[in-house]
């Protein structure tokens, strides 16, 4: 296990260099040099020379680069003086954790579920019903399905709340918007998993055995076939975080994706890049964790590499 | 038992001689794999009803902006913000613009995107892929853990970065949707590779000194196009979606183009009061893709009966 871990860190500091080092050369390809136009203040430039070193030779401003980020700084905004990427991430990256951890947590649950229903009752109406969610959830991206729920719930029918974010009922519309998508692959996934876990010579022995079907369905279907789903945590991670940027503008969340956005359309590229770097290596992280638990729960993983 | 009156003498049996060229001849006309799976695929009326709604959108994107006298660009201040009426069909935005034409000039671009990607991305994975797979040793390590680094890099993440240094528009959408999209397919396509090489009339090409680029593009690439195709095509939605987000963020096409998802992102601003704004590019970008995942779905069946669950 501790080679296992060891060679999956190793791999996740590989990508995350790879990504930083990405993000270094690309700053230096945008058109013109926006860091020191005439448009932008004195401050601003100094805060520029400072975190970037961009009077320097440029395998000091790389290493000043690299330095920054294993210091946890991300840089400034070009357009607001003092204001940092970190100031912007302690105040907004609570919210876009708090609605992303939720619809983890919602898409795990129920496309698990949704795909165990499908799978019992394989060619019958709940399968189909299953997997016409399933399939609607994949093709319709959240930026239609969060108006569409304003429109029905809160204008229409006024059960909820329009946007914000201020309770629990202000947290369901977003929340499903968010994780319809990765619900439905899951419930796909699942479906598929349980299916070709059906055939195996292990519930036939427990079928031998004797074992109720419950007890076949819980103790031997379910808990085997949930494996390959755990695999794609890490991808659906991704997924709902980018995802919180459509969203959070949806439903005027004021979480990250709301700077996001605002930094793009103000072309306040420092802010963006620096927030963009955050996310990849917040992604890399999470992506580890999803790996070693993997490695946990099936030893053939971690005994394969 | 009585047998009489109705018994099977000898005389009501003819001896008939063989008939060499008859015996041969091929009673029906012999189907190709590409045939066999085209028939499968009609039978399959879900994913036929998902073909013929994306040949309907690719033809209504070809003719559709000629319907109407309004031109996509042209603003007009005394109509704007108009619902859907008979003059027009899909009504107007807030610069007066008619809609019916910016949504079937957006199915262009949309359409066009998606396609273009999903090419592009095929292609360049086929190639590496295919090298990677065929060569084996040294140079398939050496892509496959290039590949496993990129493929940890969200994909999203990746795509914005490049968006931001390339600038906003159409060939920036696609160059920054193909620099990391291909992992998937290079991935797919070695897999394959590694299994068909190994087979007979691989050995059979060899051996009658066939090249190495032969025996990749004539041999090996020919036979593993079924999982290409169904790939190809599952990519497309992906692709559409990919250009929708980043127009919806503001990433992406920029007027006076228009886009799919520039129009739900312009429809957005204020759909409470005018939802016919967002819900018609909503509409198109929802059933395009929903299509594509069903046309997908189906050729998979068609092509491969063994992966049929």
């Amino acid at each position: 296990m501790g080679r296992y871990i060891l060679n999956r860190l190793f791999v996740s500091l590989i990508t995350a260099w790879v990504l930083v080092t990405l993000v270094f050369f690309l700053i230096r390809l945008l058109p013109g040099d926006p860091f020191l136009s005439e448009k932008v203040t004195p401050e601003i430039k100094a805060n520029m020379m400072k975190y970037y070193g961009l009077d320097k030779p440029i395998h000091i401003q790389y290493a000043t680069f690299l330095g920054n980020l294993l210091k946890g700084d991300f840089g400034y905004s070009l357009r607001y003086k003092n204001r940092t990427v970190n100031e912007v991430i302690n105040q907004a990256f609570p919210y876009s954790a708090d609605l992303g951890i939720r619809a983890v947590i919602f898409a795990a649950i129920a496309g698990v579920t949704l795909g165990i229903i499908a799978a019992l009752n394989r060619n019958r109406s709940w399968d189909y019903l299953s997997m016409f969610i399933a399939i609607v959830g994949v093709s319709v991206p959240s930026f239609v399905i969060g108006p569409l729920l304003q429109y029905v719930f809160a204008t229409k029918l006024k059960l909820l709340p329009v946007s914000q974010w201020k309770g629990f009922a202000y947290t369901i519309m977003p929340t499903f918007a968010l994780s319809l998508h990765s619900l439905a692959l899951m419930a796909r996934l699942m479906r598929a998993s349980m299916l070709d876990v059906v055939n195996q010579d292990y519930i036939k022995t427990a079928k031998a055995k004797g074992l109720s079907p419950f007890q076949i369905i819980w103790k031997h279907q379910i808990r085997n076939a949930i494996l390959p789903v755990v695999t794609v945590l890490g991808p659906v991670t991704a997924t709902l975080l980018t995802g919180t940027f459509v969203v959070e503008q949806i439903f005027a969340i004021p979480g990250l994706g709301k700077f996001y956005i605002l930094g793009i359309q103000n072309l306040d590229y420092s802010l963006v890049l620096g927030m963009t770097t955050f996310y990849g290596l917040f992604l890399i992280a999470a992506n580890f964790v999803v790996d070693i638990i993997y490695g946990l729960v099936d030893p053939r993983i971690r005994l394969a590499r | 038992m009585q047998t009489t009156g109705n018994a099977v003498t000898k005389e009501m049996f003819e001896h008939v001689g063989k008939n060499i060229s008859q015996m041969e001849a091929i009673a029906r006309p012999s189907i190709t794999y590409w045939q066999d799976a085209w028939r499968r695929l009609k039978q399959n009326k879900v994913a036929m009803l998902g073909l013929i709604i994306i040949i309907l959108y690719t033809i209504m994107a070809i003719v559709g902006p000629y319907m109407t006298p309004y031109d996509y660009r042209t603003t007009n201040t005394a109509e704007i913000d108009q619902p859907p009426s008979a003059k027009h069909w899909f009504g107007t935005d807030t610069l007066g613009r008619d809609l019916w034409a910016r949504t079937w000039m957006g199915a262009r671009v949309s359409l066009a995107i998606g396609f273009l990607a999903a090419f592009l991305n095929a292609v360049i994975g086929v190639i590496i892929g295919g090298i990677s797979g065929y060569f084996g040793g040294k140079v398939d390590m050496f892509i496959m853990r290039t590949i496993d680094i990129l493929y940890s890099i969200p994909y999203m993440i990746i795509v914005i970065l490049m968006m931001v240094v390339l600038g906003q528009g159409i060939m920036p959408l696609v160059i920054a949707m193909v620099v990391v999209g291909w992992l998937n397919m290079a991935r797919l396509v070695r897999g394959q590779v590694l299994q068909l090489k190994e087979q007979e009339f691989v050995l059979a090409a060899k051996v009658l000194g066939a090249s190495h680029s032969r025996i990749i593009f004539k041999h090996l690439i020919p036979n593993a196009l079924g999982v290409i195709l169904v790939n190809l095509t599952m990519s497309v939605p992906s692709a559409i979606f990919t250009e929708a987000f980043l127009s919806f963020i503001g990433l992406g096409v920029v007027p006076p183009h228009s886009s799919w998802g520039q129009l739900a992102y312009y429809g957005i601003q204020a759909f409470r009061v005018r939802p016919y704004q967002l819900f018609i590019p909503a509409f198109f970008i929802s059933t395009t893709m929903l299509s594509l995942n069903l046309l997908g779905d189906g050729l998979r069946d068609a092509l491969d009966p063994r992966l049929r669950s």
